[in-house]
């Protein structure tokens, strides 16, 4: 960036941290509400019948592995190298895409079980708060489809790294929410009815 | 940014890069609503806010004409409850905030020696997005019955059972909306704050008004999530049938008030840290003295900024939260008075010994000082757990929080509207107006709400709707209501003084610039504003800058004048500086967000035509050109989806 600011971060960085640390709250509270409620399965099925540990580790390992394609992505138009960055942006984009496939699968399956929105608070906390990460995924994917778009009408190049740099901040934060997710519904031993 | 903004003439002719162009300002009404100037929509913010302060001063009229005598009958009881849960919304969100963010708009940007904030587009957006909710909230009059759960929405109460009415899926909605334009007006003004002062304008060189405010962008960023994620609870529960506050099922109704109160509590020093900025920029000058103790008075607030956190649970003493809960946030809130009573002795003390005089501006300082004194006080006897139990849920507590916010913040926010007038319009309010709207409006406020302090203690419950006679409630509530007809009188002082003040400055040469003897930055431009603010960038070196350009010491250490106002302030002649270029999209994305509130609450085929508005003019907003490719940008794009301008702009 050409202009000078006051603490030298460019106004839209500043301004993506500023919003990251707002979102933080946002899960802080949602987080908060399934920890009340993790228990509260009433007579539907509880976190530790239903959950398949082993499936959504796959899926939350497909997620990490966006956040390192999209280091790549980054990586590769800092040196110029377009083809690679398009490459790069566009496996990222699709392995969020997995992720929430996954998630739509999960979601569908655990309904097919007996656990709906409204069976319990236990399982309307945890469609809400998955339900907000995967929300969130999915606007990064648009995101980086629409970088990848300019990029093929040729406006994205060296000069707009910074672009890049600031979507990703928010896809890796997105990530490391879902660490903590991840281990706060899945990983915690789970109570079984 | 901006201060880095050249001086050279923009390029004739414009070449827009992308499809669309971008409106040129021009004048009337299409100036305004596409205006991305941070006066203009600071003065669209004050305008907004006046009109709801004057509908939730009706409402307030007509709970006091329901209580003046027993078995009232002007209002039933359910519009009574409507009535009195929207006089706290309207006061709250739609008049008090806004009020204090036209302040913010307009005065921090001159503060810091900046011509725009950091996103000039998104500050247009957070406004017209807060009026889109400020509109729909209201709606609900016509559409089905205003909320009537209170501006706390306690759930369960306030879910589809006990609530069943359209009402408070209006306010789950309606506030997410107003939400949203708070937390992206605070990233803006933070990042204005953080990285647009001017050469040498250090943090501790920042007036003390615009440190409040910095406090209060960063209170709102934190705290507006924990109210967003409650509203979509309760929105999930009353919407789609979510289980947060069915207790049948083993939910916990404390949930809502833990995560309403942690906003809820932030939100007290959101409302009431505008109002010290603004008399600790007032105070001052009209003592003809330096702030007293300006590290004490910024650090206090900053401690005001982190304790507020630590508070929430003193709204619930007496929900059962056990007692240790209760002995923690008793000490806690008990602390929190500390920062508050330095400033309260800093502003006295900056009083002590100077030469005051006691214009319009002064005395509403004053009323600050010493009514939000009375409800400091009221406030801690809330902190001594015992005696809150005995309180709850009384007119005590009415009391209290009227004098905090009536005596605190509206106080305060006159004080700034009679001290910066001129700033922004150019003219003054006739000062001895001022001063009799001064004391109409402390004479009718002690007589509102004083007595309520009264009628707590005996043991008037807030929120009933009626009263039988026989409780010696009747001779209080009638001078309450007096009372209430007394503000409301000088409400209608204040708006004449505007009328009348307006009508004798036209044909008139604007005020010369400084009027008060000021001493910060923003007086360095003449009066009214110059759309480009300053003509030259300011360089800082000291706190206060624009009195020390005026005053120095001679060899005795006497103040001595050294230069008159006129000399040191610009004459605002500049030409060819670089400004943002207006936009409709900021208008036309405000304009969506209703429409997906009535969709979610009528009929889903409304959701339709507004996340059309909302998807076009954000990608629309995107590839609107910058108007001079060549130049500096006048604009930048903070969030996700407006990152990628760059991409498309550059």
């Amino acid at each position: 960036m050409s202009e000078e600011t006051t603490t030298g971060l460019s106004h839209n960085k500043l301004a993506m941290w500023v919003f990251l640390g707002s979102e933080c709250l946002l899960f802080g509270a949602l987080i908060s509400t399934y920890l009340l409620y993790r228990n509260k399965f009433y007579d539907g099925p509880a976190p530790g019948d239903i959950f398949d540990i082993p499936f959504t580790s796959v899926s939350s390992f497909v997620l990490l592995m966006s956040s390192l394609t999209m280091v790549l992505a980054l990586s590769a138009l800092q040196k110029g190298d377009i083809r690679n960055n398009r490459l790069w942006l566009l496996t990222t984009a699709l392995l969020g895409a997995v992720f929430i496939g996954g998630q739509v699968y999960e979601f569908t399956t655990f309904i097919r079980e007996g656990l709906g929105y409204t069976t319990s608070p236990f399982s309307s906390a945890f469609f809400t708060l998955t339900g907000f990460h995967g929300v969130h995924v999915s606007l990064g994917i648009v995101m980086i489809m629409s970088l990848l778009i300019s990029s093929y009408r040729g406006k994205l190049t060296k000069k707009n790294t910074e672009t890049v740099e600031i979507i990703g901040l928010y896809w890796h934060f997105v990530d490391v929410v879902w660490i903590i997710i991840f281990t706060v519904i899945y990983l915690v031993p789970n109570p079984t009815s | 940014m901006t201060d880095t903004m050249s001086e050279e003439t923009p390029t004739e002719e414009q070449r827009p890069l992308g499809v669309y162009t971008r409106p040129k300002g021009g004048n009337g009404w299409r100036d305004w609503v596409t205006t991305v100037d941070h006066k203009k929509i600071g003065i669209l913010y004050g305008a907004a806010a006046l009109f709801f302060f004057i509908i939730g001063g009706i409402e307030a009229l007509l709970i006091r004409l329901q209580l003046a005598t027993p078995n009232g009958t002007v209002l039933g009881a359910e519009m009574y409850n409507q009535v009195f849960t929207m006089h706290g919304i309207t006061m709250i969100f739609l008049a008090a905030m806004p009020l204090a963010a036209a302040f913010a708009n307009y005065l921090i940007p001159l503060q810091i020696g900046a011509r725009d904030v950091a996103f000039p587009r998104l500050n247009a957006m957070s406004f017209w997005v807060f009026l889109a909710g400020g509109i729909f909230i209201n709606l609900s009059w016509l559409l089905g019955g205003a909320p009537d759960g209170g501006w706390f929405g306690y759930a369960p109460n306030s879910g589809i059972v006990f609530s069943p009415s359209v009402g408070m899926d209006f306010y789950a909605i309606g506030l997410q909306i107003t939400g949203i334009a708070s937390l992206v007006s605070a990233i803006n003004l933070t990042v204005t704050i953080l990285n647009m002062r001017a050469p040498g304008m250090t943090l501790f060189k920042m007036p003390v008004f615009t440190w409040m405010l910095f406090v209060v962008q960063l209170l709102l960023v934190f705290a507006m999530p924990v109210i967003a994620v409650a509203l979509f609870l309760l929105m999930f529960s009353r919407q789609f049938g979510a289980n947060f506050f069915n207790t049948e099922m083993g939910a916990d109704p404390l949930l809502w008030q833990h995560l309403f109160w942690i906003f809820g509590h932030p939100e007290v020093y959101i409302l009431i840290l505008p109002s010290f900025g603004i008399i600790s920029e007032v105070i001052p000058t009209f003592s003809r003295k330096p702030i007293f103790g300006y590290d004490f008075m910024v650090f206090s607030g900053i401690a005001i900024g982190f304790m507020g956190w630590g508070v929430w649970a003193h709204h619930m003493f007496a929900s059962g939260i056990g007692p240790l809960s209760v002995a923690a946030f008793s000490i806690s809130t008990m602390f929190i008075a500390v920062p508050t009573g330095v400033k309260i002795l800093n502003w006295i003390a900056t009083m002590w010994g100077g030469r005051v005089k006691f214009s319009a501006p002064m005395l509403f300082s004053v009323g600050v000082i010493s009514m939000f004194t009375i409800g400091g006080l009221s406030g801690v006897t809330h902190a001594l757990s015992p005696a809150d139990t005995q309180q709850t849920d009384t007119y005590y507590v009415v009391a209290h929080f009227h004098y905090v916010i009536f005596g605190g913040i509206i106080f305060g926010l006159f004080a700034g509207l009679y001290f910066w007038w001129p700033k922004v319009f150019g003219h003054m309010l006739d000062e001895k107006m001022g001063k009799i709207n001064f004391w109409v409006m402390l004479v009718g406020f002690n007589m509102t709400f004083g007595p309520m302090h009264v009628l707590g203690l005996q043991g008037m419950s807030r929120r009933i709707d009626t009263y039988s006679p026989g409780f010696g409630f009747e001779a209080w509530n009638m001078v309450a209501t007096i009372g209430s007809f007394i503000i409301a009188l000088s409400v209608l002082i204040f708006l004449i003084n505007v009328v009348v003040s307006v009508k004798r400055a036209k044909g008139q040469p604007p005020c010369p610039p400084d009027p008060w003897d000021a001493r910060s930055l923003e007086w360095i431009t003449p009066n009214p504003t110059p759309e480009h603010n300053f003509d030259e960038i300011p360089t800082v070196e000291s706190l206060d800058e624009f009195w020390h350009r005026k005053w120095g010491t001679d060899d005795e250490g006497q103040i001595v004048r050294v230069a008159t106002a006129e000399e040191v302030c610009q004459d605002g002649t500049a030409t060819g500086v670089h400004l943002p270029s207006p936009s409709y999209w900021p208008l036309i994305f405000a304009i969506g967000l209703p429409f997906l509130g009535l969709g979610l609450i009528f009929n889903l085929w409304l959701t339709l035509p507004g996340a059309i508005l909302i998807v076009v003019s954000l990608y629309a907003w995107i590839f609107e050109p910058v108007d001079d490719p060549d130049g500096p940008h006048g604009e930048h794009h903070s969030d996700k989806e407006e990152v990628s301008q760059e991409a498309s702009d550059v």
